[in-house]
């Protein structure tokens, strides 16, 4: 009887010193459905790469303390295919049964939106690290919720920005973008964008095909007639590669400019199909976009070696989400004299912060700090000896393509954002 | 007039498309009245079957102009294959149970597959480009438009002639009428029915993945790719008349050329006009454009 009492005693105590020792990150994000292959599981990959990496210590500096702060970190992985009502009861498992210590996730906006107030609820530090919607803290006002990638704005307001450098003499416009918040934000703000660099802008069609439709015959059609000098597309997905696959034969990226701004992740994979001269976005300075640092040197290389294939732009987010945590939490954690910091110290720490990582430097400057500002960047595909290069590759500094502090993007773009 | 013409041929393609992935599942429910929810399973299949067989004999260096029987052959290969098993080991089982129930269980089969799938081919994109460029392209009203579509057409034309062919000059389509007007007193002349239910399942199946093989160069083949289809395929066959062959060709041609014409003059309701055009259709046919007076039976 004394014998099992001990070892019950010491389970106790191994299991409160392993609680103490490792720190439950909860990630969500695609692992089926159309959005895994381009998002989902880039992004998983990262994370897993990641929290292995840092577990093991020896990132750069100021990353190479082992997980945060000296405690390990335990990936609990959650999909994010289903409906928004199915995450937030997932969200609630991972906070009230799994006992997470934070969660890094979410790819889409819809479901941002509805975490943020369940995490605030909850009183759980929650970083999104993909999804796009500027409404988050646009109409909100969080503690424990934050973004440590960029807006959708930046993304289109970069677009604009591209076409009218690359193409100065732009006198019509045309948009492809599906119909669902993020295509017709993407639209509207790209549109709006270009109506201040280029006021008498003619727009020749806005096509708005279903999500997930699959065939655009008829649209490419409409396109190519009304011979716009810029196309714009926020597709994504098998929407993305189906838009390239049956744009290209038909020579809808050759008759006019055209800007896709996720491009980034269909790259690697129809690198023979994309014609040159497509303009690529990749949300940001990731993937081929990434500056020359060594996180970019240690992330790259690290993935590369796992999982034998290029990071995108997902996987740069997920990653840079994760380190923006762990910095905040060793800050957090030195002010606590060593000690494990609460949820409310973690998010002192990370508010207003400054931290770099693969895609460069990242700055909660906006959300009241809870969102982050970074540069942009677009350039123009090259098939070089069997690779797809980019080229004519233009960077825009954060300022110039976020909206400042307290102002709405919509607003900022329609008063003529930063347009110099 | 220029893009009268386009309207004309963008149609024409997507009809086509629509026709060939709508065919089988008014066929199904038109022999076995069963709603048949893994039509899109089957599609999803044969485009997934058409990636990898058509990768495989492209990535060996056999000749490109042969892909084209290989996308065929991928779709017999995986309906021949797949539809049997599931018929015999599930459905037939079930027939005597209600449609309702019936269709439920297809749902709930079309659930398993996309997790099948997803296990035999994981959540990565597949690709097949080359046949869709192989063949050029013709032009039309200044617009070019790949020679590949023309293959649609030619698919749905053969499926849907064959088809009514097949129906109405052979001894077994003669029998398969008799099975769809009443299978009861066709068992009981001696009509194998069960037989029949089999070979129809499997090759309103083989319908769907020749779909779904022949879609497969123009898309990239993901995870949910049936999803899709069923719901259009439903619409096309809600308008026609469910079990009817010309009302599928006729619902096929009014949803593609209704978007066709809305894409090119009215994009902001493509979305809106087919759904529009199928409850109008059932406000004043609630059975369809073709639906057929049906014998009561006391």
């Amino acid at each position: 009887m004394k014998k099992l009492l001990a070892a019950l005693a010491a389970a106790a105590l191994a299991h409160g010193a392993y609680a103490q020792n490792t720190i439950k990150v909860g990630v969500v994000t695609f692992l089926s459905g159309p959005a895994a292959a381009p998002f989902g599981v880039p992004a998983r990959n990262a994370a897993e790469f990641v929290a292995e990496a840092l577990n093991k210590g020896g990132a750069p500096k100021p990353y190479e303390k082992r997980g945060f702060g000296g405690a390990n970190l335990e990936l609990v992985f959650v999909d994010e295919a289903g409906s928004t009502t199915t995450q937030v009861t997932e969200y609630r498992n991972l906070v009230q049964r799994a006992n997470v210590d934070l969660v890094i996730g979410y790819v889409s906006s819809g479901n941002c939106l509805a975490i943020a107030p369940v995490a605030e609820e909850l009183k759980k530090l929650t970083n999104f690290f993909d999804c796009g919607t500027p409404r988050i803290f646009e109409d909100a006002s969080y503690n424990y919720v934050f973004r440590t990638s960029p807006t959708a704005t930046m993304d289109s307001v970069g677009a604009a920005l591209y076409v009218r450098d690359a193409k100065p003499s732009v006198k019509s416009i045309a948009g492809i973008n599906q119909n669902y918040a993020w295509g017709q934000d993407s639209w509207g703000d790209f549109e709006a964008a270009m109506k201040v660099l280029v006021p008498n802008v003619e727009v020749k069609t806005s096509q708005m095909p279903k999500l997930f439709a699959g065939q655009y015959n008829a649209e490419i059609s409409a396109l190519l007639s009304a011979k716009p000098d810029v196309i714009h597309s926020s597709f994504w997905n098998g929407d993305l590669e189906a838009l390239i696959l049956q744009g290209g034969p038909r020579g809808l990226m050759k008759q006019s400019l055209t800007i896709l701004t996720t491009g980034e992740t269909a790259m690697h994979k129809l690198s023979a199909q994309i014609p040159d001269g497509t303009v690529l976005g990749a949300r940001g300075p990731f993937g081929p976009y990434a500056p020359k640092n060594s996180y970019n040197d240690w992330f790259l290389a690290g993935y590369v070696a796992k999982y034998k294939e290029q990071p995108n732009y997902a996987s740069y987010q997920m990653a840079q989400a994760f380190l923006g945590v762990k910095l905040a939490w060793e800050k957090a954690q030195d002010a606590n004299g060593g000690k494990r910091p609460t949820n409310e110290q973690v998010g002192a720490a990370l508010t207003g912060s400054t931290f770099e990582g693969p895609g460069g430097t990242v700055r909660m400057a906006i959300g009241k700090g809870h969102q982050a500002i970074m540069e942009t960047v677009y350039g123009q595909t090259k098939l070089d000896k069997g690779k797809l290069t980019v080229v004519n590759v233009k960077r825009y500094s954060a300022e110039q393509v976020n909206p400042p502090e307290g102002i709405k993007s919509a607003d900022w773009i329609k008063n003529g954002f930063k347009a110099k | 007039m220029d893009q009268l013409l386009s309207v004309g041929v963008d149609g024409v393609i997507y009809s086509a498309w629509l026709f060939t992935a709508a065919l089988g599942l008014t066929l199904i429910y038109g022999v076995m009245k069963i709603v048949n929810v893994t039509h899109g399973s089957f599609y999803a299949l044969g485009a997934y079957a058409a990636a990898s067989l058509t990768g495989a004999w492209l990535a060996r260096g056999y000749p490109p102009m042969l892909s084209y029987l290989v996308l065929l052959a991928a779709a017999l290969l995986v309906s021949v294959v797949v539809a049997p098993l599931i018929e015999r080991a599930i459905l037939r089982y079930m027939y005597a149970k209600d449609e309702v129930v019936i269709l439920l269980i297809t749902y709930a089969l079309f659930l398993v597959l996309e997790d099948v799938i997803k296990l035999v081919w994981g959540v990565n994109p597949y690709y097949i480009a080359q046949p869709y460029a192989l063949l050029g392209s013709f032009t039309v009203g200044g617009l070019a438009h790949p020679t590949y579509n023309l293959i649609l057409v030619v698919l749905a034309l053969v499926s849907g002639l064959g088809l009514a062919w097949m129906l109405n000059r052979t001894r077994v389509g003669k029998l398969l009428l008799a099975v769809i007007h009443d299978p009861e007193v066709s068992r009981a002349m001696g009509i194998n029915v069960n037989r029949y239910y089999l070979v129809t399942f499997t090759f309103g199946s083989m319908l769907a993945a020749l779909a779904g093989a022949f879609t497969a160069p123009t898309v990239s083949v993901v995870p949910g790719l049936g999803v899709e289809i069923i719901v259009l395929s439903f619409a096309v066959v809600v308008i026609g008349g469910l079990g009817s062959l010309p009302g599928a060709a006729l619902g096929a041609v009014i949803v593609g050329m209704v978007r066709s014409l809305s894409v090119h003059y009215m994009p902001q309701v493509e979305l809106f006009v087919i759904y529009f055009v199928m409850a109008m259709v059932l406000a004043f046919r609630p059975r369809g454009l073709f639906s057929l007076a049906e014998p009561r039976k006391i």
